[in-house]
């Protein structure tokens, strides 16, 4: 039994998710999909799993094409995928977790559920009370429950989509033995996963993608530098760096303990001089976003503390964050930075310092179109925010940051804008700089991180994994840092 | 020991016979309205759904002289309406509640235009029908044994839904619909079909409650005959926390109250006024009680009163199921 994947194109718009990937997997392997954020991995697994349908291209499992128009075609033909965050009804008990959705008649014979739910569990080497609620099992747990299922439902194919995401450590060695276990037995187990050592630790052969497209396929081990190179294409180019005058410490932390969903972040010890330029790299979810959120005052620290310029922000306000001279720029420009439906000259009214309670319309439009000028804003001061293109809609986020402000948090400065857009907001943003401002940046592009950052500092798992100064590291070593490791 | 005084035993019994009879156009609209929020769907326009299938059922019986006939139309007009939310919501992705209510004031308007010239006419009814044997126990028999066919559907009603529930496969669907409409569909379950299908029964439930009162309860068609049981039918299914079995227990409480503010009327004016609100504030304090942390511990340790009084409402309800 093989699973042969052929020639798979999927385009979102303009986005080539998918741009013709072929490969196959023999049976009793454990193959690695291998790939950074958004290289196009989880469109291919939702292709194979029926959730999305391909433009165009095959899916083969034992010989025969298949016909994958939704999830059920998929189960059908004996394609299993776990998702990364296991879809199970929080409310409802493991047994009817396990039960719901299966094939069979009206009647639901819970008592021959059960012992068919103890049966392959403890195949599996899992143990489950079936009146627990699923809500009350941890997510390990829960994945172990949606294996069971899929085992259950006869599944020949796995497909396990970033699986250690929100796992314990030992849940994670659990795992492992699993999928290991099932690749043994026969079954084809597809590992989707940005982790380089996940994969190595794991898999027999791997495939890795890049922009939508198959750039390497391999039997492992493999050395960890030709994955990386493959992983993140060979565009490490170091640049000269301004160095800088390092002023007094602006941000210190002390013992920071930071939670947001599934992210924890334990005893963060961390400072920012005036004027400097720190860049956070990292997976997502490691902890880059969090500590921003933390520092702009969206998040109240659980413990540790957390000073401005010296005075104490420990679970103040974002106003008062605002007050101390912080301001934060998030990801989702259009989602938490803009409001939809209210133009550039509103936007800026909304920000101006004028207390009047009337709004002088006149001078609103003057002052939009100053700013529209300053920052080449390519736009009407009556233009709406979701009409501008994401690198205007940065622009104007830009031209909307007041003029005394000592710390700025930006998250993806320049995800999705094209190198001109990147490159004027970085211009701007280095001249604040000049003037004392310091600048804290979470960002997946390494070089970026590279050519703008003093100091970039690695997050995995929640935790610094590593400080580099930028002028003495390359986009190769960043690349094992993200992915846990140090460069051997 | 106090000897009973037969007529007291008799007013009691006759009293709890009246209690069933009129709770049962509640249970079944409410019953309806279970099913389908439970699958994630709110069809607002219930007060409107009610009132234009009881006038069409009346119409219908009236022309046709026969009541089942009546019930039948009644059962298709809530079906329709019921259809046009789901369409809305499911394939045209409209807001559920804005969709719902326009149809509400719009079956409202229709029904006092449409019915306008059936005011004060008689038409057919439902033919009482004592279960042989069972309505001859002493007491039980006469309350819950001596009525006519659409009582004895509000038990089915209930018996029914409870059993689809939490006894069958479809009914355990069902549930996974409204509550993770993405986890159903990554088993493979066509979410939206489903969805839309529940809708339309629910509604159907609600069209046959209209017709229980224009040729059943209170025979005959007027604007204000049904008495706002649509909008107490919603309420009913959230006090109730979508558990048919709390949600018939609600309704139940509702008409006895009911039926004792009218046999109190001329003893105590006043208090028979409140009565039948009272069920509210009882319903509230209950979820207060459901909600507060000593409940949660209580609940710990009898997982089945817990599902019984502590069921909460499906997840996804209201919201639009997409396809990614």
């Amino acid at each position: 039994m093989a699973l042969e994947i052929r020639d798979i194109h999927k385009y979102f718009g303009p986005v080539r998710a998918s741009d013709g990937v072929s490969f196959t997997i023999e049976s009793g392997t454990l193959h690695g999909i291998l790939g950074e954020n958004g290289a196009g991995k989880s469109t291919l697994m939702k292709i194979l799993s029926g959730f999305y349908e391909a433009d165009s291209g095959e899916v083969v499992l034992d010989g025969e094409v298949l016909d994958l128009r939704s999830p059920a075609d998929a189960i059908e033909a004996g394609i299993g995928m776990l998702h990364q965050d296991p879809l199970v009804f929080l409310p409802f008990s493991v047994l009817d977790n396990f039960v719901l959705g299966s094939p069979g008649g009206i009647h639901l014979d819970r008592s021959e559920a059960q012992s068919e739910l103890a049966r392959v569990s403890a195949d599996l080497g899992f143990h489950f009370d079936p009146a627990v609620a699923a809500g009350d099992l941890t997510v390990g747990e829960r994945q172990q429950l949606a294996i069971t299922r899929l085992m259950w439902l006869g599944a020949k194919v796995l497909i396990f989509d970033e699986p250690t995401t929100g796992i314990s450590a030992t849940q994670r060695v659990q795992l492992f033995t699993t999928l290991k276990r099932l690749a043994q037995d026969g079954l084809i187990v597809l590992f989707v996963s940005h982790k380089l050592e996940e994969v190595e630790e794991l898999c027999d052969s791997v495939t890795v993608i890049r922009q939508g497209k198959v750039v390497y396929e391999a039997d492992m081990p493999v050395p960890s530098e030709t994955l990386v190179a493959e992983m993140f294409g060979k565009i490490f180019v170091q640049e000269d760096h301004a160095s800088i005058e390092t002023g007094a410490p602006l941000l210190v932390c002390r013992d920071l303990v930071l939670d947001e969903g599934t992210t924890h972040i334990e005893a963060l010890d961390f400072e920012i001089a005036s004027g400097e330029v720190v860049g956070l790299a990292g997976l997502e979810g490691s902890g880059q976003r969090t500590l921003l959120r933390a520092c702009a005052g969206l998040i109240d620290p659980t413990g540790g503390t957390l000073t401005v310029d010296g005075t104490d922000l420990t679970g103040a306000s974002y106003r008062d964050h605002l007050h101390a001279g912080v301001h934060y720029l998030p990801a989702g420009r259009l989602e938490e930075g803009l409001v939809e439906g209210i133009s550039i000259a509103e936007h800026l009214v909304l920000v101006s310092d004028d207390a009047s309670f009337f709004i002088d319309w006149k001078k609103a439009e003057e002052v939009a179109t100053k700013e529209i000028d300053e920052y080449s804003i390519k736009g009407r001061p009556d233009s709406n925010a979701e009409t501008l293109s994401g690198g205007n809609q940065q622009r104007l986020l830009l031209a909307m940051i007041p003029d005394e402000v000592r710390l700025l948090l930006l998250e993806h400065p320049t995800r999705g804008l094209d190198v001109e857009s990147a490159a004027y907001v970085w211009t701007r943003l280095l001249e604040r700089r000049e003037r004392g401002t310091s600048i804290m940046f979470a960002s997946a592009d390494l070089d970026e991180l590279l050519r703008y950052s003093d100091r970039i500092v690695v997050f995995f798992g929640g935790d610094i994994f590593a400080v580099r100064d930028a002028a003495e590291t390359d986009g190769e070593e960043l690349g094992y840092l993200i992915g846990g490791k140090e460069r051997v | 020991m106090v000897p009973i005084d037969p007529r007291g035993a008799l007013i009691v019994e006759a009293t709890f016979n009246s209690i069933i009879a009129a709770a049962a156009p509640l249970i079944i609209a409410s019953m309806g309205e279970t099913i389908t929020e439970k699958s994630g769907v709110i069809n607002l326009s219930l007060e409107g759904s009610i009132r234009l299938s009881a006038m069409t059922a009346f119409a219908v019986a009236f022309w046709v002289g026969n009541a089942l006939a009546g019930f039948a139309v009644a059962a298709i007009v809530g079906a329709l309406i019921a259809a046009i939310i789901a369409y809305s919501s499911i394939g045209l992705k409209l807001n559920q509640i804005a969709v719902g209510f326009v149809l509400t004031l719009l079956a409202i308007d229709l029904a006092s235009f449409l019915g306008d010239s059936f005011v004060g006419e008689r038409g057919p009814r439902v033919p009482p029908l004592p279960i042989p044997f069972l309505s001859d126990i002493p007491f039980i028999g006469k309350v819950l044994f001596d009525h006519n066919l659409v009582v004895y559907a509000s038990y089915v009603a209930i018996g029914a839904t409870w059993w689809f529930f939490y006894r069958t496969k479809p009914g355990l669907t069902l549930q996974g619909i409204g509550e993770r409409p993405e986890a159903a569909f990554a088993r493979g379950i066509a979410v939206n079909e489903l969805r839309f299908w529940y809708t339309v029964l629910g509604g159907a439930m609600v069209g046959i409650a209209g017709a229980a009162y224009s040729l059943d309860v209170k025979l005959g068609w007027r604007e204000t005959l049904t008495l706002n049981l649509g909008w107490i039918a919603l309420a009913m299914v959230i006090f109730g926390g979508w558990h048919p079995l709390r949600v018939a227990f609600g309704a139940y409480l509702f008409g006895a109250l009911q039926v004792l503010a009218f046999q109190l009327q001329d003893v105590f004016p006043g208090v028979s006024q409140v009565l039948p609100i009272a069920p509210f504030p009882l319903m509230i304090l209950a979820l207060v009680f459901v909600y507060s942390p000593w409940f949660r511990q209580l609940g710990s340790k009898f997982p089945r009163m817990r599902n019984l009084l502590g069921s909460e409402a499906p997840a996804a309800i209201g919201t639009v199921f997409e396809r990614e």
